[in-house]
């Protein structure tokens, strides 16, 4: 054990017998005084500085960290009592009943959890490389009249409601029959009910649990890869005229100095938003597959929910039915410690391979 | 210098032009497809669209042209109380984001703030870990239920008041990159020209709004045109905590919810069963007189976007810069 020697802080006079503070001792009270002086006489001179962060700090703590201190109810027993205060401690049964197959949500839940998992692949695997490729196709356009008509156009799907997108996408599939534009254009060129792809056109696109992820997929990049291709494209054009006449010397065509020149000058800023694409990997949007697969009510689904239900959704599904509340609530939060180690883990590596990071 | 173009480059300028073409077209049409319904009338509807003065046999002409949608939609109550909701929502929800996160980020872009690495955790822990739907939404409930007995309602029903979009104002919308991206264009912000400030006796509030907020308006502008459109788009939270129709209160939904329902109550677009007695209801009073339940929701669609396209063009002139990468830190 650590002991205090007394003349550590103390001195004896010899003379008198009696102890004084060290003058060691005086120097670290006189520090320490002054520190709290500092921290103090900061705060007095910009108080108005602390004061402004205080409306941001009120709303995080009661609207972002509040809702995490309720996590704590899924290790509670939701069944016992309708107030989350009255319910008795339960440890992780909560999170027990996912993993048991015996359990009613056994099923549901993992079904959810792959879905998730596989719309947030399929997105980063088709989402990812789209908008690179429209930013080179940008480059190639000259006339700055048409790339500014067609960058008008792409861009615009980006700003409009997620309520318009999603009813928009479902009629012109034509909901639950063949009556949209696109269905009768995808019956025409499979040839109706010859090809399965047909055969789902004419029952309704959306709702088939075949096609669901495919249409789920290329709304999302119809929604996304145009604002996406910003990023890129600025990137592109910050590369420096002389590296062109540079490779243009050097006896380089346009394809050469495409693939020598503008890929690897925009390559870091590739490798930095596939890093947060995969941090951001199990964000896949809640509002948007809710709204292809319910209707209006937190309970009724479509026929398309075995394959469109995300986490999110599985858990609204859930909570609407009290007993379930913590089950739902692990549900959730396993998820999203998921996505949570993904994000770090993706800074980290950006950190250790590119310098670059993001927080 | 002119120099003779390669095959392969030719190749690969057509194909660019072509892709981009029709990704450009099929990014607009289903918004022209939207216009286009709205303005049909319920016989051209149920044979696909016809933007056509008449269709149909010459012994059974219809008007395939109809603003009979405009006129329902310009007429109709429900509607406009949920467009001015959205405007109420829109206009002081992004006053109030943009004033906590100008401030925050005001106090966070000063390297002399104590606990600095701290409160950036702590916004930016937001990003990283999110409550999830079930308990938000418990804690949507609970903080409303607190703010309707401070401000003297009957808590059990704050739900169903139309005083129940203050809740969406204040407790919604948040967004810690755009936060973030204002603290960075603030620290961007030269010292010296803070100092010159101060030494002029400027107090804090004066650098922020005299120096900061001037020389930062073009990320301030991108920042509340960001807030402005998702609170505009925003239906998720609202349909949760005020859009249950049991209530029977429809009168503080935003027009997002609304369309979301009417297009679920009235329409086959979106459930493939239709709700008789709604249905019987719409076909009384509304399709006697040829008012297509389809048209009316796409002219819906077409009113909640107008604004939105009305300050694209101004949005247009700032993200590609002001955005970028703005939440990098090298």
């Amino acid at each position: 054990m650590f002991k205090l020697k007394y003349d550590d802080f103390l001195t004896k006079d010899e003379e008198t017998g009696a102890y004084y503070v060290s003058p060691d001792q005086q120097v670290r009270d006189e520090v320490e005084k002054t520190r709290w002086k500092e921290i103090g006489f900061k705060l007095l001179t910009d108080w108005r500085l602390y004061l402004m962060l205080v409306p941001m700090l009120v709303v995080y703590l009661l609207w972002r960290y509040a809702p995490m201190y309720e996590l704590l109810s899924v290790f509670k027993d939701a069944t016992t009592a309708v107030d989350p205060s009255e319910r008795g401690w339960y440890g992780i049964e909560n999170f027990a009943q996912l993993f048991d197959p015996s359990s009613t949500y056994y099923l549901s839940f993992w079904q959810a959890f792959r879905n998730t998992f596989i719309l947030a692949f399929y997105g980063l695997l088709f989402g990812f490389p789209l908008p690179i490729i429209l930013a080179l196709f940008f480059n190639e356009i000259r006339s700055n009249i048409v790339r500014s008509v067609v960058q008008v156009c792409v861009y615009l799907p980006k700003f409009m409601s997620i309520v318009v997108i999603s009813s928009l996408a479902i009629t012109l599939l034509g909901g639950n029959s063949a009556n949209g534009p696109l269905a009768q254009l995808l019956i025409a060129i499979t040839g109706g009910a010859e090809s399965n792809l047909g055969q789902a056109a004419q029952s309704g696109l959306v709702n088939s649990t075949q096609y669901f992820r495919a249409i789920y997929i290329v709304a999302d990049l119809w929604e996304h890869a145009g604002y996406d291709s910003i990023v890129f494209f600025a990137a592109i054009i910050a590369v420096s005229p002389t590296s062109y006449e540079a490779a243009q010397i050097d006896g380089a065509g346009k394809m050469q100095q495409m693939r020598y020149v503008v890929i690897p000058s925009i390559l870091s800023t590739v490798v930095i938003m596939l890093i947060m694409k995969i941090g951001s990997l199990l964000n896949v949007s809640y509002e948007k597959v809710f709204l292809f697969v319910t209707y209006g009510s937190a309970t009724a689904t479509k026929d398309n929910y075995t394959v469109g239900s995300t986490v999110s959704v599985w858990a609204n599904y859930w909570s609407a039915t009290r007993s379930a509340e913590g089950v739902a609530m692990a549900g959730e939060m396993l998820n999203n410690l998921i996505g949570m180690c993904l994000v770090i883990g993706s800074n980290m590596v950006s950190r250790k391979a590119t310098d670059v990071s993001l927080y | 210098m002119k120099r003779k173009m390669e095959i392969s480059e030719l190749i690969f300028k057509i194909i660019a032009y072509v892709i981009l073409i029709i990704f450009a077209i099929a990014c607009v049409y289903p918004f022209l497809y939207a216009l286009g319904a709205s303005f049909s009338s319920d016989a051209a509807l149920t044979q696909g669209i016809v933007l056509w003065p008449m269709i149909g046999e010459s012994d059974n002409l219809h008007f395939g042209f109809s603003i009979n949608a405009y006129g329902w939609a310009f007429t109709n109550t429900e509607f406009w109380v949920a467009y001015s909701n959205t405007l109420f929502m829109t206009f002081f929800g992004t006053i109030w984001s943009l004033f906590y996160s100008i401030l925050g980020a005001y106090a966070l872009s000063k390297k002399r703030i104590m606990g600095r690495r701290g409160w950036n955790f702590f916004l930016v822990f937001t990003m990283w870990f999110t409550a999830g739907v079930v308990a938000t939404y418990s804690n949507y409930v609970t903080t409303g239920e607190v703010f309707a007995s401070i401000a003297g309602y009957d808590p059990g029903t704050w739900q169903t008041s139309i005083d129940g979009k203050w809740l969406i104002v204040i407790a919604m919308g948040m967004n810690a990159t755009n936060i973030i991206l204002l603290r960075n264009s603030f620290e961007g912000v030269p010292a010296e020209i803070e100092e010159a400030a101060r030494i002029d006796g400027a107090t804090e509030m004066q650098v922020l709004t005299k120096v900061y907020i001037p020389m930062s308006k073009a990320t301030i502008a991108t920042v509340a045109l960001f807030f402005g459109i998702s609170r505009w788009n925003g239906y998720f939270w609202a349909m949760r905590v005020l859009g249950s129709e049991a209530s029977g209160q429809p009168y503080s939904w935003p027009v997002q919810v609304y369309l979301r329902n009417f297009l679920e109550t009235y329409t086959t677009i979106i459930s493939p069963t239709i709700d008789e007695y709604e249905n019987a209801y719409w076909e009384t009073t509304y399709g006697s007189q040829g008012i297509s339940a389809t048209a009316c929701a796409y002219a819906i669609v077409v009113c909640s976007v107008i604004p939105i396209l009305i300050i694209y063009p101004f949005i247009q002139k700032y993200f590609a810069k002001g955005v970028n990468m703005g939440g990098v830190k090298e």
